[in-house]
């Protein structure tokens, strides 16, 4: 398992969206995003996209308002994942059409089905941006 | 319909929850929202259900508890629309775990979901099944997923895939039935069953050797195909990244092949053509790229050697390291870590860039390569290396330098190879980030100066100087105090002068002002002032021209508050004062230290508590065998739990006149009961009074120090209490153990010793009398257990006898059955009774307690009441 969580939290520092894959306790979670979100907004741009924290790397990215954050295993490849994160954006820019925090506040759920598409029990399931989101339009349309 | 069920719709409940401008108000709407799901799910309200756990899973996104939903996202996942069974599972994977028992009543759900004609609905029972199954799942489940491995539509092949990887995850003996459905996978052109079939087969020969083995023999040759299609497939829109297409695939690829190259030197031979083409061909412009070269690399480092292609990745990451991009250089960094096991040479090479990056803006990147050059420092280049690191500790941020100091100590400490070198550094690392160095490491220090007898004058005037210039690092300070208060002597007269040094001129009392300014010092904390008055005595001594002056400074701490201070300031006034014959033996210089026993207590090897009778054995002659040495030796023991109480030679007495240990009871016990020889005049000193007493006044301080674990013990940790259990070295060498020992003594030395508490009459009528014994607990020192023994005093038989006892909140009181109900009369037999009592104030509040018995005498009910507050203290 590669991937342990996937955060979106914009630039106050509030979380919109949190996805586990590992078991934490609610105490545990609301903690570890403090903590992660307070040291990876302090860093510049020009500081690299990785951040050890306790046995996490958390590789992170800033798209306008919103901070995507990964946490992974140490032995993660942090380059696909930074890599995971642009394809993530761009597949719910293509849904959304430009992503923005309210899109993912108010379609929450919509953003997490297109996570499960993407990711599974901490892997990658698919890359395609156009198998991705054919559940989606699916279901969209049906309802 | 309930007017408050059907609530806010979701996304005014978003926009009130946006709209709150502080945490106060934002708990408020959530804790209405809460209020009104929970009335909905209590009427069963179908029409909302969804919704309510739309708006649920946002709250707990917020971090609010929702565990009142969970039964809700059970009765969606069983109605039959799919909007329904799609939200109920993300509510399932989002809000349940795999711990909780809710989650067993899902198992037949998801079998059914699994069986499910709509390839969709298969989909989502999958998907949370593969996030959040458990092991009992996972073995109920196992044919289902297997089966869908094969199912025709390649997005359930995929998900299957990685479902199965978590089942073999949580039960690995299922395995082997998973290894010919994910060979098969393997052969597929669809990427998405591709990528997820090749990480099912990397998990696979994680958990099973006979997995490796298959793929290793069957599917290599078809993965490096497969690598080699992917890597020369033409442009492919819907993969494409950055012109490449694929990356992800290409990297889980690398990491399979990795896993089957390792160990095994044919299917390495099969890969190298593919991975010398990834390595060279693959375009390094774009992340995508450079993600794909750092995969290839780790995985020629890790299969079987093969020279050329471990110089290209090397090169490689030669060139990441020079790139001006911090993600670059920072995997660089990590990857060069994995690389010195396997070309310790290479990654030689770039050491000056890695030096560079230790001074780097980003303290990601700082924090990697100075693991990197950690492991780079060999006796070679420890000098210059050492020297770059104390160089940049200058210069370095505040909260870098705790890690930079560390490593830098433990690199010194390693790799030093002579001790002027080590002393040298070590003290520019005091001066420079003293407050960052951690205690067993100023520990060492003394330790080595102590051993290095040719260069003590050397020490003492460097250290005298630096202090002039670093007073603020405390750690600085205190191995300045300690080596002034040993060698003040050879600091005033220029002893033992090297050529490097220029003299300097120190006056008796410049010396005493260091130490004064020290003890006065405000930031100064009690392990530094303990350490100052010790030196101070020791000065005293070695200057008899300040002795007065100095006796001045101790007594100012008489009315110490902090009781260690005012103990330590009394004695030491006493002595200075009263025993001037005594004293210049008493301080006399430390023996020197011994350095293995240090090391071997660094090393944690050896556990204190191991075989104290076999500490003892070793103490026992020393004590006999060096009667003068001894006294000293306890004079400044701190913490020595290994003197035997027997080994009383007048040195115990004195060893608790200024030890603060814990394990000190042990030894008073030992003094209250062994005859002793010739100590009356050291008891005196103490001014205490009877031994009795002063056995009580140390337990009181037992109690104290127990509390707050902040004993003094100013050279703590500088050797091992059992490691002198196997001291090869000579009679001489053990003292130092006594002499260092840290408070590491074994607390249930200390504890077992009840004979420290005498007994008590606790009560006392014409009837009756009971007598309290205590003891504690080892391990616990708030407990003491109490045996009450009743006697009758009354030439009456009682019966019914009935004991009763009431304390105090802060207490609490546990009963023992008592031995029995019938007491014969005039002290022809007694009734005990044990008791238990936990002091929740423990050093700061003794036992009281109130008392009711109750017996018939003549058949006559008779009531006795009383309180007792003759408790001993420090109970």
């Amino acid at each position: 398992m590669g991937i342990r969580f996937i955060l979106m939290v914009n630039k106050q520092g509030q979380t919109r969206l949190a996805q586990y894959y590992e078991y934490l306790t609610l105490e545990e979670r609301r903690a570890l995003e403090a903590e992660i979100v307070r040291k990876c907004l302090a860093r510049t741009e020009q500081q690299c996209s990785f951040v050890e924290h306790r046995n996490y790397k958390i590789v992170y990215r800033r798209y306008a308002s919103l901070f995507f954050l990964v946490g992974v295993d140490n032995d993660e490849n942090e380059l696909a994942i930074l890599e995971f994160i642009h394809l993530l954006v761009e597949t719910m820019d293509r849904h959304f059409g430009n992503v923005c925090e309210l899109d993912i506040m108010f379609h929450l759920e919509k953003a997490h089905f297109m996570l499960e598409e993407m990711v599974m029990n901490g892997c990658i399931v698919e890359t395609s941006k156009s198998s991705i989101l054919a559940p989606i339009q699916l279901m969209d349309k049906m309802s | 319909m309930n007017p408050f069920s059907s609530g806010t719709r979701l996304r005014d409940m978003i926009r009130a929850i946006r709209a709150c401008k502080t945490a106060a108000e934002e708990r408020a709407v959530v804790r209405k929202e809460c209020a009104a799901i929970r009335a909905a799910i209590n009427e069963n309200d179908q029409d909302y259900r969804h919704r309510n756990l739309a708006k649920l899973m946002f709250i707990h996104m917020l971090g609010y508890p929702t565990h009142f939903g969970q039964m809700e996202c059970l009765k969606l996942i069983a109605s039959s629309g799919f909007p329904e069974k799609r939200i109920g599972y993300l509510g399932l994977m989002l809000l349940l775990d795999e711990r909780q028992e809710v989650l067993m009543l899902v198992t037949n759900s998801l079998k059914q979901d699994l069986n499910h004609s709509n390839q969709y609905i298969v989909g989502l029972a999958l998907c949370a099944l593969g996030n959040i199954c458990s092991a009992e799942m996972a073995r109920d489940l196992a044919p289902e997923v297997e089966r869908l491995l094969q199912f025709r539509d390649p997005n359930i092949r995929k998900k299957a895939a990685l479902c199965s990887i978590r089942i073999i995850k949580k039960v690995p003996e299922l395995a082997e039935n998973f290894i010919n459905p994910a060979a098969a996978l393997l052969k597929e052109k669809h990427h998405g069953v591709l990528i997820t079939g090749v990480q099912l087969c990397t998990d696979l020969c994680k958990v099973s050797e006979d997995a490796l083995e298959y793929f290793r023999k069957k599917c290599t040759e078809g993965l490096v195909k497969t690598l080699k299609d992917v890597v020369n497939s033409p442009y492919a829109p819907e993969y494409d990244i950055a012109g490449i297409t694929d990356p992800f695939l290409h990297i889980r690829l690398l990491k399979l092949l990795r896993e089957l190259g390792q160990g095994d030197a044919d299917a390495s031979e099969c890969m190298n053509d593919i991975l010398a083409q990834v390595a060279t061909k693959t375009e390094s412009n774009k992340n995508a790229g450079n993600a794909i070269l750092y995969e290839c690399v780790e995985t020629i480092m890790s299969i079987e050697d093969n020279g050329g292609l471990r110089v290209l990745a090397i090169n490689i990451l030669g060139r990441f390291l020079s790139n001006r991009d911090n993600n670059i250089r920072y995997v660089a960094l990590n990857m060069l870590m994995k690389a010195i096991t396997v070309d310790a040479q290479a990654v030689q090479r770039h050491r000056a860039t890695i030096l560079e990056c230790v001074k780097d803006s980003d303290a990601s990147i700082r924090k990697r390569a100075l693991e990197l050059v950690y492991v780079l420092v060999n006796e070679g280049n420890v000098k210059p290396l050492t020297k770059e690191l104390i160089d940049y500790l200058e210069v370095s941020d505040e909260e870098f330098k705790g890690d930079l100091t560390a490593k830098i100590c433990s690199i010194v400490a390693k790799f030093s190879p002579e001790k002027i070198w080590y002393i040298d550094q070590m003290l520019k690392v005091l001066s420079e980030a003293g407050n960052f160095v951690k205690d067993e490491v100023w520990h060492a220090v003394i330790v080595v100066i102590s051993n290095a007898s040719d260069l003590h004058g050397y020490t003492v005037r460097a250290l005298y100087r630096a202090l002039q210039l670093s007073a603020e690092q405390e750690s600085l300070v205190r191995v300045a105090i300690w080596c002034i208060g040993e060698y003040g002597d050879l600091l005033v007269n220029n002893v033992g002068m090297l050529n490097v040094e220029d003299p300097i001129t120190v006056t008796e009392s410049d010396a005493v002002d260091v130490i004064e300014i020290a003890i006065k010092h405000h930031t100064s904390d009690l392990t530094t002032k303990a350490m100052a008055m010790v030196a101070l005595l020791k000065l005293s001594s070695r200057f008899p021209s300040c002795s007065e002056r100095i006796k001045d400074i101790v007594v100012q701490y008489k009315g110490s508050l902090v009781l260690e201070l005012q103990q330590r300031s009394i004695e030491m006034n006493s002595i200075i004062a009263k025993h001037q014959n005594i004293r210049s033996t008493l301080v006399e210089r430390m023996p020197v230290l011994d350095e293995a026993t240090f090391i071997g207590k660094r090393a944690g090897s050896i556990q204190a508590t191991v075989s104290p009778s076999a500490g003892a054995s070793i103490n026992l002659p020393n004590g006999v065998a060096k009667p003068t040495a001894a006294p000293l030796v306890d004079l400044l023991d701190l913490g020595s739990d290994d003197v035997p109480a027997p080994s009383s030679s007048g040195g115990d007495l004195l060893h608790d006149l200024l030890g603060v240990d814990l394990s000190m009871a042990s030894t008073q016990s030992g003094v209250n009961h062994a005859p002793k020889n010739g100590t009356d005049v050291l008891l005196d000193l103490l001014s205490i009074g009877s031994p009795t007493q002063s056995s009580q006044s140390v337990s009181d301080m037992l109690s104290s120090s127990q509390d707050n674990k902040t004993p003094v013990s100013p050279l703590e940790g500088l050797s091992s209490p059992s490691s002198n259990s196997i001291q090869p070295t000579s009679a001489g060498a053990a003292p130092t153990i006594d002499l260092l020992d840290g408070f590491s003594s074994n607390p249930p030395k200390q504890e077992n010793n009840g004979t420290a508490y005498p007994s008590v009459v606790a009560f006392e009528s014409s009837n009756l009398k009971m007598v309290f014994n205590f003891s504690k607990l080892p391990g616990n020192p708030q407990t003491t257990v109490i045996e009450a023994t009743f006697t009758n005093l009354s030439t009456n038989i009682y019966s019914d006898f009935i004991f009763q006892a009431a304390v105090p909140k802060f207490l609490q009181l546990h009963l023992d059955p008592a031995s029995g109900n019938t007491l014969p009369a005039s002290g022809n037999g007694s009734i005990t009774q044990t008791l238990r009592v936990t002091n929740s104030q423990h050093g700061k509040k003794s036992l009281v307690m109130r008392i009711r018995i109750a017996y018939k005498m003549n058949n006559k009910d008779v009531l006795e009441e009383g309180q007792i507050s003759n408790f001993p203290r420090g109970l």
